[in-house]
Order: structure tokens, then C-alpha cells, then sequence
């Protein structure tokens, strides 16, 4: 049994890793001519420094304190046949894929191999809204964007977040200008769509200025079945007294790696909102950054998890309150069933000067099966002393005696059992803002619960090649 | 009232060491540095038999491959070990028969502890077995103990007399693999004590060892084995102070409890060690190694109150092996001026229906860092395992630091895990009713401290928990009323 609190990595152990990021060092090193023609010089310069970052920082490991409860080494090392697509536009996702979200009426904008995929390259509103392609805004808006971009995602820290910005060449962007209130949710998906193995890196940057109002939603989904890795940076700017709902939907299959990094930067009194849904992934790896940046900053951060077989997910947050009189809640739960393992990993860091500061994190999980697993570090690093911290942590199963008094009254054992963990799930799915989405969320968590596959009705007609 | 409140905390966070002072005496000592020599040389002066020279080997070999790894939340200067003496004694004189024969400053130390050697405390109900620099100078209350065949003496009169029982369990809860300084402690521990209690026997009384680092530049590698066989039941008390010094002494020492079928071990601690002055020079480095594995049915509980060191490294830990095993731990560390602390459990349940409880109170006034460390593991077998965890965090002052870092990692589905914090201040409207109905700032702050720690300090013995309240005052002078 190891005793110290640091994990050490074997020999071979050791080995294995270098091996791993060598091949990715060489991946950049093979394709950087590429790469660099493809975008503008402000994001090569960053893309050059990042990649000075992987060489030293490399693929996290278990050894690295944050990814304790993750292994990566197995998802890195496996070969895509497709590590870098080179350009892969005009899918014509729009074609074949629709989202059917009954009734919600949003802009919906598609990803796929890394690459935007909507006909339309960039799109403006008459509000001055702006939403398109990453690497189109970065060349015709260079402006806003080169003010914002690689700002808050600091690949000098985590080597996932550097390895995509060396190798990431679009996604999309979002602008919502001063005192806009966007009219209709913005709807992101990001399909895992291709009959090979693929290694993709998506970034998104969404800028949300002063008094700005958006709801975002992001979904995850998969059309055929091929192992995937996708390793996206999302960066995220909210303006004073701006307004943010962000909802993550992460709907891929057993043989997927979904890896995401979102960072959130708020000023002064701004409001932000996120939910994450976690449904099915091999491996699920969810990094939230919120850096709490003016006074008054609120933020709301909520996630659950569904896994069973043997799915892993792991939501890992890091709420830094830098500026006083902010507020921070997190909550986060799992239902683990089969040999499914979850992980939790949050942190809230309150600086000397961040006085007046309330920051709640909570954690709730259920073992369903005997062989389900759950590794949990709730910590708080507190500098300042007028403030209002707290922190909780459970592991259990459905409660005994609630199901007794649910059997006495005739209700059978699978139904209450599924009355239980619905209840447990609504705590977060009930978060959700946009009622559309809440509604179908609803429904995919009880055909989740009850074993079903939990697919939109689109998409269970999927072609699988 | 907020300017008295500031006073106050200044005064709290001034207050010098009260207990520094050095005893003289000629110390037998073998000069700085350490190397396979000196291992033999600490073997030799002391006696000991083949096997146990080649357990220290092999342990100093081991060290001597590891590299200090520093993953705690704490700011360690680099430690020179090759400028520390690793063996010092007082001179021996002839056998000691009664209190005059012991060396009278030696005595007067003593005293000035309060610590109850001689025939009149024994009313007191403490048997004491008193360590000055490594080697024992005096066992009191021994006879009575070992009417009931107890045995409790030093670990070099343990090696001499009972080299089975000291063979069977040395290192059989801490292995000299465990960690840099279980190894560095392995190779070259000088002395302890040494517990053992028989079959179904219950300690007429609480045992207690001192321990004091002495003499300057003496690293103390304390070494204490607790065997508590089935059915048995001991309380075991420890406490430390150490003499004002500039220089940064190291203390790393090892304490192993088994815990048999159905037998119950309580062990206290009070650590009130040199904390360095109020510019964080010197003091005390304090990397502990504590361990205990318990039986079936058995009982362990550890309870400490650390307000000493200037930094402290201590998670002692329980093994739930046995089913229905009960582990606890009781905690209250207090960090002032430049102190660091990065202290907590583990609990590592492999036995069914096994059930921990820990419970941690923080408090972190001056520049002090306060960190709260634990982990709880489930392991797959461990049906009906139960924790419950409670840390929480007082913050005095705008200028100290106070983290939690739990880890819960459980593995079986049947289990139970709970872990709650809180990190607040002393709510001003506390202060205020209590102002409101006659009582001072500074005793209003001393009650809220006190009752805060209540939870922990009521788990210590009846003779600690008075010594645990003086310390907090000392720590929190002028404040603890």
C-alpha cells in the first residue's frame, strides 16, 4: 500500500509516458508548417509558446496531484488514425443531423473533426451579436479576438490545455456586445462523426460583455461509434454585470475520451450559471476554472453524472475567489453503477484580500454496484479570515428506509428504486434554465436510469457504419 | 471594540515561549553527521543484538535511496543531515535506586514540568516513564504494573529483556519503507518506550512518557511500540516541551500500536514544542510517523493537541483490519506567528462494519499556515464500513491561512462516507453578546476558543486535559480566559 500522500510512477511507468508525449511532440513538429499557414500570426506566436509548454509539462499523469484519480496515459497512448485534420469543413452536418430538443427554438451551430461546420462562416445579428468560426473571427475581428484569446486558459499550468493550443485551428466564437440580451440560446454541437480513429482538439472562446445576457448550451454527441479523443479548451469572458447560463451535455459512447477545459473569467458583479450533464463517455475528464475578478462575482457551478460499465468520469473545479464579496456554490453528484469509477475534485482558493467571501462546495454520490467506485477531494485553500467556507462530502447508497416506506405502499422495488435516484438527479437537472432543454434532459436522465441508451430520438435512429 | 479585538490578537500572536530553557547537563554525545558508522556506533553503544544492527542497515540503505518529496501544504528549509548529531545521553552513573540518585538537574527539570516523578504524585495515577535525550533515566511505578504483568519501560530495556515481543512487532505497522523519515527514524532512533499489555489485563493507570530535546543540535528519533493484546485496555498519554533555541532542530519519530481482538487503546497527545520566535526563527521540525492497526472488534483512538513546532508533518493513521473494528481521532492544532501545519488522518477500512470518526478543529492566528490532511479509503471487502469526518477551521486574524484537504476513496458499495468543514472567524455578534453581558473581549474570545475545541479536549484524560487548556492559553496568550 503506498503510503505517502504523492503518488510515484515505476520505471516503466515513466517510460510509457515519455513515449507517449514524444509522439505528440512529433505530431506538432511533423505538422507545424501546416498548422501555422492555417492561422494568423498573434495565434501562431501562442501556439509556439504553448507548445514550449507541453514539451516540459507533457500529459498529465497520476503523479501530478490534480489527475490523481485519472488516467490518461491509456487514452493518449492508443493510435488514431487521424491525429490532425488538416482542414474539414462544409460536412453538411445540417443535413444529416438535427438536434430535436422539442421545441427549442436556439441558433445551432455545429463542430465536428475540430472544424466548423456551418455553411454560413460567420454570422451577425443586427444587435451586434457575432457567432462563427474561430478561425474566420480570428482573421476578420482580430481586434476582439487577439484581446481575449489564450487570456484565461493558461497553458503554461496544465499540459492538455497547452498540448491544444498547439494543435487547435478552429471552434467556435461567440460575441455578445454591451447591454445585449441575446434573444435565443445558443446552441453548440460538437458530433463525433468519422468512420476512423480520431484525435481532435476543439477551442472555443465566447466573449460576453458588460450588462450582456446569453444562455449557452454545449452538447456532446456521437454518430458513429469509432474511438475518439477530444481534447477542447473553451474560454469564457463575462463582462460586469453580465449574465452567462452555460450548460454542458456530454452524450458520447463507451469507446469515446471526451477531456474538456473550461475556463471562466468574471468581473464585477457578473452571474454565471453552469450546469454539466455527464450521461455516457468512456471517459469523461471535465476541468472547470472560474476566476472570481471584480467585486460581487457570482458563481453557480452544478454537475452531475450518470456512468455505468465501465465508464469514468471525474469533474475537477477550481473556483479562485480573487476579489471580496463574491460568492461561489458547487455541486456536484454522481449515480455510479456497474465497475463505473467517478472522481471529484474541487477547489476553492480565497486570496488575503478576497474579505466577505461565501463559497459552498458539496458533493453527493450513490454506489449502485458493489464493484462502482468514487475518489472524492473537496479542499479548501482559505487566506482571508471574515469568511464563509464550507465543504461536504458523501458516498452512500439509496436510503433503506425510504425505500421500505415506498414498498409498504405498493410501489415495486425497480420503480421506487428509480423514484429515488430521479429524485437525487433533479436536485441538479432541475438547475437547468432553459425549460426546452431541461424537459428533454428529463427524459434522457429516466431512460438512462431505467438502462436504455440514453440517445435524443434523432439520434437513436443512428447510422452506425 | 474592533481596536481591543486587534490589541488582543496582538497580544495573542506576540506572546513568547514560555517554556525554554536548557538543563546542563554533560551530554555523551558522538559528534555531527551520519553514515553506515555511525548507525554501528549507535548499536554498539547500546548494545544491541545482530538483528537489530541489521535492521537499522538495511532501513539506512533504504534511506539513503529515497529523496524527500514535499507534497504537503508546507514551506520546508532544506535540512542538512549530515550536521546533526544522532546520539547523545546523559552519563551514565551507577544503577539508580531511589529519587536522590537521579541527577538533580535532571530533577529539577522535572519540576519545573510539573511532571509527577517521585512516590508523593503517585496519587496522581500516572506512571512515568521520563526521557531525557535518548535513554532513560528513571521508570517509576513499574512494580505495580508489572504485578499485572504489564510490561512498560524503555525501548533499550525492551530490546535487552523482551527481544521476541520487540522482534515480532518492530516495524510491523511502520515498515522502514514507509516514508523518507520512517527510514531516516529506522536507522538511527535512539530510544522510547515500549508498551505491552498482556491478555485481558486493564492499566491501573494512565502510562505517560516525557520526551525533551536537550541538548543543541540533537535530532530526537523517538521510537514508541504499543502492543495492546486481546481484550486488553490501555490509556496512553504523551507530552512534549522543549528548551528555547535559534536553530532548527529536527524530530522524527516513529509510534507503532497494535491493537488485538477486542482490546482498547486510547493514545493523548499534547505536543508543546519550541514554535520558533515571532520572526519564524527556529523551532522545532516536527515529522511524526504514526500508525496503528487494529484487531477485531478493537478500539483505537487517537487524540492530540498540537500546538507547538514550527512546522509539523503528522497524520497518525488507523488500519481497520479487524471487523467491527472502531477507529477515532480527535484533533485540535493551533498555528500562531510564522508556525506551519499540515496535520490529519487516514483511515483505511479493510474489515467489515467498521466504523471511523475524525474529528479536526484548526485555529490559525499571526502568519501561520493550518492544514487539515485525511484521508479515507473503503477498500472492496470492507462491507458496512461507516466514516464520519468533521474539520473545521478557525481563522484569527487577516494574515494566516487555513486549507482542508480530504481525499475519500471507497470502493464498496455498501459503505457510508461523510466529511464536512467549515472555515470561519469569531463572529463579531458572538463577541458582542457576550461583551453585552459583562464579559471582556479577551475572555470572551478565550470561552468561544474553548468551546469551539470542546469537542476534542473532552476526549483527553482528566490530568490532560487540564495541561491542554494551559497550552492553548500559552499559544493564545492573553486571550483564552
Amino acid at each position: 500500500m503506498e503510503w505517502g500522500w504523492g503518488e510515484a510512477l515505476k520505471n516503466n511507468q515513466m517510460k510509457d509516458i515519455k513515449d507517449i508525449n514524444q509522439k505528440y511532440i512529433d505530431l506538432y513538429t511533423k505538422n507545424k508548417d501546416i498548422l501555422h499557414s492555417n492561422s494568423s500570426e498573434f495565434v501562431n506566436q501562442i501556439r509556439e509558446k504553448a507548445f514550449g509548454a507541453f514539451q516540459t509539462l507533457g500529459i498529465p499523469t497520476k503523479s501530478n496531484e490534480e489527475y490523481k484519480y485519472t488516467d490518461l496515459s491509456n487514452t493518449f497512448s492508443k493510435d488514431y488514425t487521424n491525429y490532425l485534420n488538416k482542414k474539414c469543413e462544409n460536412l453538411n452536418i445540417e443535413s444529416i443531423f438535427k438536434c430535436d430538443v422539442i421545441n427549442l427554438d436556439a441558433d445551432v451551430f455545429y463542430l465536428s473533426k475540430g472544424w466548423y461546420q456551418n455553411t454560413e462562416k460567420i454570422k451577425t445579428y443586427n444587435n451586434g451579436v457575432i457567432i462563427g468560426s474561430l478561425k474566420a473571427v480570428s482573421e476578420k475581428y482580430p481586434d476582439i479576438f487577439n484581446k481575449h484569446y489564450s487570456k484565461y486558459a493558461d497553458c503554461t499550468k496544465d499540459g492538455l490545455v497547452a498540448l491544444n493550443t498547439s494543435l487547435a485551428q478552429d471552434g467556435l466564437f461567440i460575441y455578445v456586445p454591451k447591454n445585449v440580451k441575446a434573444e435565443k440560446p445558443i446552441q453548440l454541437i460538437n458530433l463525433l462523426l468519422d468512420n476512423n480513429d480520431e484525435f481532435s482538439n476543439v477551442r472555443n472562446l465566447f466573449i460576453i460583455e458588460d450588462n450582456a445576457k446569453v444562455d449557452i448550451i454545449f452538447c456532446n454527441d456521437s454518430l458513429t461509434e469509432n474511438t475518439f479523443l477530444t481534447n477542447s479548451v473553451t474560454e469564457i469572458f463575462v463582462g460586469e454585470n453580465a449574465h452567462l447560463n452555460y450548460h454542458k451535455v456530454q452524450n458520447d459512447h463507451n469507446k469515446s475520451s471526451n477531456i474538456s477545459s473550461t475556463f471562466i473569467h468574471q468581473s464585477a458583479n457578473s452571474n454565471v450559471e453552469s450546469v454539466t450533464i455527464s450521461l455516457i463517455g468512456g471517459l469523461i475528464r471535465n476541468n472547470l476554472t472560474v476566476v472570481l475578478d471584480g467585486k460581487g462575482a457570482n458563481n453557480n457551478t452544478y454537475g452531475i453524472s450518470l456512468a455505468d460499465k465501465k465508464q469514468h468520469m471525474d469533474n475537477y473545479s477550481f473556483i479562485h475567489h480573487k476579489e471580496a464579496h463574491c460568492d461561489s456554490a458547487q455541486l456536484f453528484k454522481n449515480i455510479l453503477d456497474d465497475s463505473a469509477t467517478g472522481a471529484f475534485n474541487g477547489k476553492v482558493l480565497v486570496d488575503r484580500n478576497a474579505q466577505k467571501t461565501n463559497a459552498l462546495q458539496s458533493n453527493k454520490n450513490i454506489l449502485l454496484a458493489n464493484n462502482a467506485k468514487m475518489n472524492t477531494k473537496p479542499q479548501l485553500i482559505i487566506y482571508a479570515d471574515d469568511v464563509k467556507c464550507s465543504h461536504g462530502a458523501t458516498v452512500g447508497q439509496l436510503d433503506e428506509s425510504a425505500m421500505f416506506y415506498m414498498r409498504a405502499r405498493g410501489i415495486g422495488k425497480k420503480e421506487a428504486k428509480m423514484l429515488l435516484m430521479y429524485a437525487f438527479a433533479f436536485e441538479i437537472i432541475g438547475k437547468i434554465k432553459v425549460e426546452e432543454l431541461r424537459n428533454n434532459i428529463e427524459d434522457l436522465v429516466i431512460r438512462r436510469l431505467n438502462g436504455e441508451l440514453g440517445l435524443c430520438k434523432n439520434c437513436s435512429q443512428r447510422v452506425i457504419n | 471594540m474592533k481596536e481591543n479585538e486587534d490589541k488582543i490578537l496582538d497580544e495573542v500572536t506576540n506572546s513568547d515561549y514560555k517554556y525554554g530553557f536548557v538543563t546542563d547537563v554533560d551530554n555523551d554525545d558522538i559528534g555531527k553527521g551520519l553514515n553506515e558508522d555511525v548507525v554501528r556506533i549507535i548499536s554498539s553503544k547500546k548494545n544491541e543484538p545482530e538483528w537489530l544492527l541489521d535492521y537499522r542497515l538495511k532501513a539506512f540503505r533504504h534511506w539513503k535511496e529515497m529523496e524527500f518529496k514535499n507534497w504537503a501544504h508546507l514551506d520546508i528549509p532544506e535540512i542538512n543531515y549530515q550536521d546533526i548529531i544522532y546520539y547523545s545521553a546523559p552519563k551514565p552513573t551507577k544503577v539508580l535506586d531511589s529519587m536522590d540518585d537521579v541527577d538533580p538537574e535532571l530533577r529539577k527539570t522535572f519540576e519545573k514540568l510539573g511532571i509527577p516523578l517521585d512516590e508523593q504524585k503517585m496519587l496522581s495515577g500516572v506512571a512515568v516513564d521520563a526521557v531525557i535525550d535518548s535513554v532513560s533515566v528513571k521508570t517509576t511505578f513499574k512494580e505495580n504494573l508489572a504485578e499485572r504483568g504489564i510490561i512498560f519501560c524503555s525501548f533499550s530495556e525492551a530490546v535487552r529483556d523482551y527481544p521476541d515481543l520487540v522482534k515480532k512487532y518492530l516495524g510491523s505497522v511502520v515498515p522502514y519503507t514507509d516514508n523518507f523519515f520512517a527510514a531516516l527514524n529506522s536507522a538511527v532512533f535512539s530510544d522510547g518506550s515500549f508498551c505491552y499489555i498482556p491478555k485481558g489485563v486493564r492499566s491501573p493507570m494512565e502510562l505517560s512518557t516525557y520526551f525533551r530535546i536537550n541538548a543543541a543540535n540533537t535530532g530526537q528519533f523517538e521510537r514508541t511500540l504499543i502492543v495492546a493484546d486481546d481484550d486488553s485496555f490501555v490509556s496512553y498519554l504523551e507530552g512534549c516541551t522543549a528548551p528555547q533555541r535559534d536553530e532548527n532542530q529536527l524530530h522524527a519519530a516513529i509510534v507503532e500500536i497494535i491493537v488485538n481482538k477486542g482490546a482498547e487503546v486510547k493514545y493523548s497527545t499534547v505536543q508543546n514544542w519550541y514554535p520558533g520566535n515571532k520572526e519564524g526563527l527556529g523551532g522545532i521540525f516536527n515529522f511524526v510517523t504514526k500508525r496503528g492497526i487494529i484487531g477485531e472488534s478493537g478500539k483505537l483512538s487517537w487524540s492530540q493537541v498540537e500546538t507547538g513546532s514550527a512546522i509539523t508533518w503528522k497524520y497518525p493513521s488507523c488500519i481497520l483490519k479487524g471487523d467491527n473494528a472502531i477507529a477515532e481521532f480527535y484533533s485540535v492544532a493551533v498555528t500562531n506567528n510564522y508556525q506551519q501545519a499540515d496535520t490529519g488522518t487516514k483511515m483505511i477500512h479493510i474489515g467489515k462494519n467498521t466504523s471511523s470518526t475524525i474529528i479536526s478543529k484548526g485555529i490559525s492566528a499571526g502568519k501561520s499556515d493550518n492544514s487539515y490532511r485525511g484521508l479515507v479509503k473503503v477498500l472492496k471487502g470492507a462491507e458496512n464500513a461507516r466514516n464520519f469526518s468533521q474539520c473545521d477551521s478557525l481563522l484569527l486574524g487577516d494574515k494566516c491561512g487555513a486549507h482542508t484537504y480530504p481525499y475519500i476513496e471507497v470502493d464498496n458499495n455498501t459503505a457510508v462516507v461523510e466529511h464536512e468543514a467549515t472555515t470561519s472567524k469569531i463572529g463579531e455578534d458572538q463577541i458582542f453578546y457576550c461583551n453585552q453581558r459583562g464579559i471582556p473581549t479577551e475572555e470572551a474570545i478565550g470561552l468561544i476558543v474553548n468551546g469551539y475545541a470542546k469537542d476534542v479536549l473532552s476526549k483527553l484524560p482528566m490530568e490532560f486535559a487540564v495541561e491542554a487548556q494551559k497550552l492553548l492559553q500559552i499559544s493564545l496568550e492573553g486571550s483564552v480566559g
